[in-house]
């Protein structure tokens, strides 16, 4: 690890501030960012740390009805407070182990957007808002790609909102050495439509099904996707599965989904 | 009634105090006054000439006490290799140098090629930054076959080809081996890889090293299996430091597995470089360094048939092997594929004629050496798995032709070279089938049915050769060490002892395990017995722990000291009771005249032995304190049966391992809860290596599988309960305590289980899958169950040629 | 050279206060720092456990906490599980049971264990195998190292395992 000067700003707009000098980055759990660190594949000068700063973290629900989760809350607080969603708590409950649940935060983990996050597909899946300390942005244009989003430099995500669905179930096919989904299937369904996100299997990161949402807002059962096949065009193939392993998974826990969740 | 005491108790582990209480004293925990860090820089490529270095920048940078590169290593020697095969033709095997430091070339990722010693290891990293390589990349060969074909590129430039031998075993049977399977009435052949593997103990290696300015003295605390060889090759072969003048020390060593056996490049450094920079010098691996020089293991490519007369009665057996050596002979690397593997080809069985070919090559990977098992896991799985295939393919009963063809008569001289003495590959059998519920299987295998899933049963026999061995046999097949051990037991005047062993426990348990020998020998309590490892200032020269040999070979010479100890202690009483040698008995810590009621207590004795004044000086030395050096005069001979229950899931691929029973005839047991775990242990392992674990590289010799993200370990949830048994016993019939070794059997005996499992489950699921290479990961499984591509990832070492992944994954699919 | 930062915190009940550079993580603060050599160094990527910790009772890996974010908290390790001489009912639990075979991984296995005995008292088996989810251990094949876990969560509940 690179040396940097670490800062840990109680307030968001303290932490805006730091953020502004050149070479200097928002530290969340820091899951990702201190191995990247540790590896020297990075190297700012300093570290804002999101961890002191109360006011993005902690679970609600606003007058809409929306779940609203601070950025800084960590997957742990989620399980433990986030009730109202159960299929989010499950998603939270089965990232990582214990002691990584304590540290990493869901807005570190969608500012990161790793292909193979699980907090994406829910939030895609969910139709969530993302917060940011100016401005909000709907899960779909905030999730642009394998490790990019819509963030600006020096954007905080300061909370996700979570339209609550009537149901909803999320699958995690595991890659057996990371844990990390090989494929994950977010279902959700409204009471306008079904929405699917797959995370895990993309080469673009995180997307949505759209011919299985179409098909399930019609029915919305296993077998109403009997018919389809996921493609395996741009899907990810590396040592755990191929594109087209990962497309037949798509299908598989799409299904399961759908009957776990109806 | 399980005893509470002594051979054949539970003994709680002694060591377990400092260990449950984070005391254990491990090498990165020793800190040095004065010591410097040393961060190695090691290629990035697999294959490059090095065609400058300047160092001059990084020189001058804060910290920097020197930065070594492989000019200054140009005096000393290369790293040694212990062991050297001799080929078909009677010519040595190809030997390369392998320099401390990469000179001219680098030949794998991670081979070093400066080391940059400063205050602070981030001192030490940032000055390697600086340094500035001139390396021209070069084409990497990465797959075995077609490292060998003319004109590929040469990972040494010196030797004729990467070929490093050709070896045949039993080259004279080679022709009627033909000759039978050309007549034979049924042949049965696989083609298989197993693969290769990172042996992965939790403590990376570590290493500091020490030089007394006032003595000339060094001293190196390491992570080794074996200090004493550690201080021998380092120190005659590398450095020319005279053994008296060199310490080794391995304290608590956090697991090895086989990779901490060998002597490394780091080691080598950190003791000549406190001398050069006058500074002790303390390296710790990361985990990344580890996956990128820790010696790997396993990496076969195999062909196997197996010929069958009319009856089922196995009549040859041929195989064709590629074995991966990677870019340099890692210390024991040459003996793995050969002596330890080919002796072991006729398993459990009274095969008549076996023909086993080896190819060992060089490629531009990690040294590849012996991991748990190494050599025996790789024979028992191509022919556990041919035996099934075979089975299959005649409509019988897998269990019952392996039993038709069970060797049962001991002393039993197998064709390839070994004498099995004794052993019982029924009894084991028939406990197996027991403990496994067997009989069970098809109403499990119903409710499985019910969740979706398909179970399948995979059984099979295995036996290994440990208790590493007789000296002079090795030494005949090409072994440059002796492969005896040594003790030395030293009873204090109060009558205590302390056992000095040149084995290594890292996790064994030897600490408590060879104190109740002792005790029962003498009949006083174990907690009077203390043994001393791991420092070669304190304990005889002896050759470690490996190949499941420190009880059967260091433990027997712990008993042969013992021995000499209790006879004369015998001595002494006779001499005070004055009675006659032969008349003294000694018993539950008393001496006794035969036919008398004289009597004498242990510690008596002891304290006349070194308070003579009532003594035979004249015939006797006082004190109380021999030493034995044991050398075996055959291999062990553990032998036993296993079975796996698995769950496929038919949609996704997903293998789940149900139940997993373990039969073993580990001869005599001094302590079962120890050998309860040494067998859960391998048994991990051995479901490790079938369903998770996979050492992958790309063509160009990039490490894919570097880190915990993308190497499956076993986690708690990947494993089944165990259910192991070992009462059925053959006691071992040439050493004195009548054991066998268990380290390694758990290892050997599971992944060829696991795998049948598999194959039984997609065949009961009507899917006509003959064979998966490991690890049986879901993607695979569901490729295989769906004639799909099972891309993992881009070329793997092990590939055999045929060998698109399809092929790879589909086996024997026809 | 970037100056180096005070530190204060309470290491298993004790208060420790030293200096820290920028940047330094717990498990190295601990080792060097403190003298604390209980939490190992087995992967320092955060994936292997070795270097769990307890961090105002929840387990975290040291490997991956910043040094400076736990001023003011309460750091526990193995190095003060056991009562004096007297074993946590964990330690003895997993002696008895041949829990720990080279002893590396089991400083951070014991206290992602007692993490979970604190919150969950009576877990189920399967909260065990998750607990220790992110713990690697490859001497022993985990299962006695579960069954250890359950043997001492029934004894401090005063129940027979």
């Amino acid at each position: 690890m690179y040396s940097f000067e670490l800062v840990r700003p109680k307030s968001l707009a303290e932490a805006l501030s730091a953020l502004k000098e050149e070479d200097a980055q928002a530290l969340g759990g820091g899951q990702t960012l201190i191995p990247t660190l540790k590896q020297r594949l990075a190297q700012p000068s300093k570290l804002v740390s999101l961890s002191a700063i109360d006011e993005i973290k902690g679970v609600c629900v606003d007058d809409d009805g929306r779940l609203c989760i601070g950025g800084g809350t960590t997957h742990g607080e989620i399980v433990a407070s986030a009730g109202d969603y159960p299929a989010l708590v499950s998603l939270a409950s089965r990232i990582g182990d214990p002691a990584v649940r304590n540290r990493g935060t869901i807005g570190g983990s969608i500012a990161n957007n790793d292909p193979s996050a699980c907090y994406p597909a829910a939030c895609l899946a969910s139709n969530a808002t993302i917060c940011t300390d100016h401005r909000e942005i709907p899960a779909d244009e905030f999730f642009q790609g394998m490790f990019m989003t819509a963030l600006e430099e020096g954007e905080i995500v300061t909370e996700v909102r979570f339209p609550v669905p009537q149901k909803a179930n999320y699958q995690k096919f595991a890659q057996p050495a990371s844990r990390f989904p090989l494929v994950g299937v977010f279902v959700a369904r409204f009471s306008d439509g079904v929405r699917v996100a797959i995370t895990g299997a993309s080469e673009g990161g995180v997307f949505r099904w759209t011919e299985a949402e179409e098909a399930l807002s019609d029915n919305f059962s296993p077998e109403a996707i009997e018919g389809l096949t996921a493609s395996a065009d741009g899907l990810i193939t590396d040592l755990h599965g191929s594109a087209a392993y990962r497309a037949h998974l798509i299908k598989v826990l799409t299904g399961r989904a759908v009957k776990a969740a109806a | 009634m399980p005893k509470d005491t002594g051979i054949g108790a539970s003994s709680k582990r002694r060591e377990d105090v400092r260990f449950l209480t984070g005391d254990g004293n491990y090498t990165d925990d020793i800190n040095v006054h004065g010591q410097a860090y040393v961060h190695f820089l090691r290629s990035d490529v697999a294959h490059a000439k090095i065609n400058g270095i300047d160092t001059s920048a990084a020189e001058g940078m804060p910290g920097v006490i020197r930065i070594f590169t492989g000019k200054d290593f140009e005096a000393v020697g290369g790293l040694p290799c212990g062991w050297q095969v001799t080929d078909r033709h009677g010519q040595p095997m190809q030997e390369p140098k392998h320099p401390v430091l990469a000179h001219g070339k680098v030949r794998h990722v991670g081979d070093p090629i400066c080391a940059v010693v400063a205050e602070t290891l981030a001192q030490a990293r940032d000055a390697a930054e600086a340094i500035e390589l001139d390396l021209e990349i070069l084409p990497a060969v990465i797959n075995m076959k077609e490292a060998v074909k003319d004109g590929a590129p040469k990972v040494h430039d010196d030797l004729t080809s990467n070929l490093c031998y050709d070896w045949g075993f039993v080259e004279e049977n080679r022709a009627a081996v033909d000759e039978a399977i050309s007549k034979a009435a049924h042949v049965t052949t696989l083609e298989l890889v197993n693969n290769r593997l990172i042996a992965n103990p939790m403590e990376p290696r570590v290493a500091v090293g020490q030089w007394e300015k006032g003595t000339g003295d060094y001293t190196l605390y390491t992570t080794s299996q074996n200090p004493h060889v550690i201080r021998l090759l380092m120190g005659a072969f590398v450095l020319g430091i005279p053994e008296h003048k060199l310490r080794v020390v391995a304290p608590d060593v956090g697991g090895g597995f086989g990779s901490k056996i060998f002597h490394y490049a780091e080691e080598a450094f950190c003791t000549w470089a406190a001398k050069e920079c006058r500074r002790p010098v303390k390296w710790t691996s990361t985990r990344s360094e580890a996956f990128m020089t820790d010696a790997h293991g396993r990496d076969h490519v195999t062909r196997i048939e197996l010929a069958l007369d009319a009856d089922h009665n196995f009549t040859a057996l041929r195989t064709e092997t590629y074995a991966n050596m990677g870019a340099y002979l890692s210390t024991f690397a040459p003996s793995v594929p050969t002596w330890l593997h080919g002796t072991l080809m006729a398993g459990n069985y009274k095969t008549p004629l076996i023909y086993v070919n080896v190819k060992a090559v060089f490629t531009n990977t990690v040294p590849v050496d012996a991991y748990r098992g190494a050599g025996r896991p790789e024979a028992t799985f191509q022919l556990e798995r041919v035996i099934d295939k075979a089975a299959r393919e005649l409509g019988v009963d897998p269990i019952e032709l392996r039993r038709k063809n069970f060797v049962t008569e001991f002393p039993y001289a197998t064709p390839v070279a070994v004498e099995y003495d004794t052993g019982d590959y029924n009894a084991t059998m028939d406990k197996l089938i027991e403990i496994a519920d067997i009989a069970g299987f098809e109403a499990r295998a119903e409710e499985s049915k019910k969740k979706g899933l398909w179970r399948g049963l995979g059984v099979n026999s295995y036996i290994e050769a440990c208790g590493i061995a007789p000296s002079n046999l090795v030494g005949q097949l090409g072994a440059r060490a002796g492969l005896y051990e040594s003790a030395t037991v030293r009873v204090n005047a109060t009558g205590g002892l302390v056992v000095m062993t040149g084995s290594h426990s890292h996790g064994q348990g030897h600490e408590t395990a060879f104190p109740q020998v002792v005790a029962d020998m003498i009949g006083i309590p174990e907690d009077m017995v203390e043994v001393v490892h791991g420092d070669t200032a304190n304990t005889p020269m002896g050759m470690g722990t490996y190949g499941s040999r420190s009880l059967a070979v260091g433990g027997s010479a712990m008993v042969r000291a013992t021995e000499k100890i209790i006879a004369k202690a015998k001595k002494i009483a006779a001499h005070i009771m004055e009675a006659s040698d032969s008349d003294i008995e000694l018993k539950d810590g008393k001496f006794t005249v035969a036919g008398t009621d004289k009597s004498l207590a242990w510690g008596d004795v002891t304290l006349a032995a070194y308070v003579p004044h009532n003594y035979p000086l004249k015939d006797m030395e006082p004190g109380l304190e021999e030493t034995a050096f044991y050398d075996p005069n055959n291999f062990t001979y553990p032998a036993g049966a296993y079975a796996c229950e698995v769950e496929v899931d038919p949609e996704t691929g997903k293998v789940t391992v149900a139940r997993f029973a373990a039969a073993d005839d580990f001869g005599n047991i001094i302590n079962p809860m120890i050998v309860d775990g040494q067998v859960h242990g391998g048994i991990a392992q051995g479901i490790g290596q079938a369903l998770l674990e996979n050492c992958a590289y790309d063509e160009a010799g990039q490490l894919i599988s570097a880190s915990y993200m993308d190497y499956a370990m076993p986690r708690a949830d990947d494993v089944p309960f165990y259910s192991v048994d070992h009462s059925c016993q053959t006691p071992c019939t040439h050493n004195p305590l009548g054991v066998k070794g268990c380290g390694e059997a758990g290892a050997i005996g599971s992944p060829p289980a696991v795998v049948n499992a598999v194959i039984d489950a997609l065949q009961r699921g009507g899917k006509n899958v003959t064979h998966i290479d490991m690890p049986l990961s879901p993607a695979r499984v569901w490729a295989a169950m769906n004639g799909a591509t099972a891309n993992e990832g881009a070329a793997q070492p092990a590939a055999r040629d045929s060998g698109s992944a399809e092929g790879r994954s589909l086996g024997g699919q026809v | 050279m970037m100056p180096k930062t005070p530190l204060s915190f309470t290491l298993n009940g004790s208060e420790t206060a030293l200096f820290v550079d920028p940047g330094a993580n717990l498990l190295d603060t601990l080792r060097r720092g403190a003298g604390d050599l209980t939490p190992k160094l087995g992967c320092a990527q955060g994936t292997c456990g070795a270097c769990t910790v307890l961090i105002d009772g929840e387990p975290h890996l040291s490997c991956l906490t910043l040094a400076e974010t736990v001023e003011g908290r309460d750091i526990a390790t193995t190095g003060g599980l056991a009562d004096g001489p007297d074993l946590h009912p964990l330690q003895q639990a997993f002696m008895e049971g041949f829990a720990a075979q080279c002893g590396f991984c089991t400083a951070g296995m014991l206290m992602a264990a007692k993490a979970l005995l604190d919150r969950r008292p009576n877990p189920s088996r399967d909260e065990v195998i998750e607990a220790i989810g992110g713990n690697l251990c490859r001497c022993t094949g985990y299962e006695p190292i579960v069954d250890a876990i359950l043997t001492a969560a029934a004894r401090m509940q005063g129940r027979s395992a």
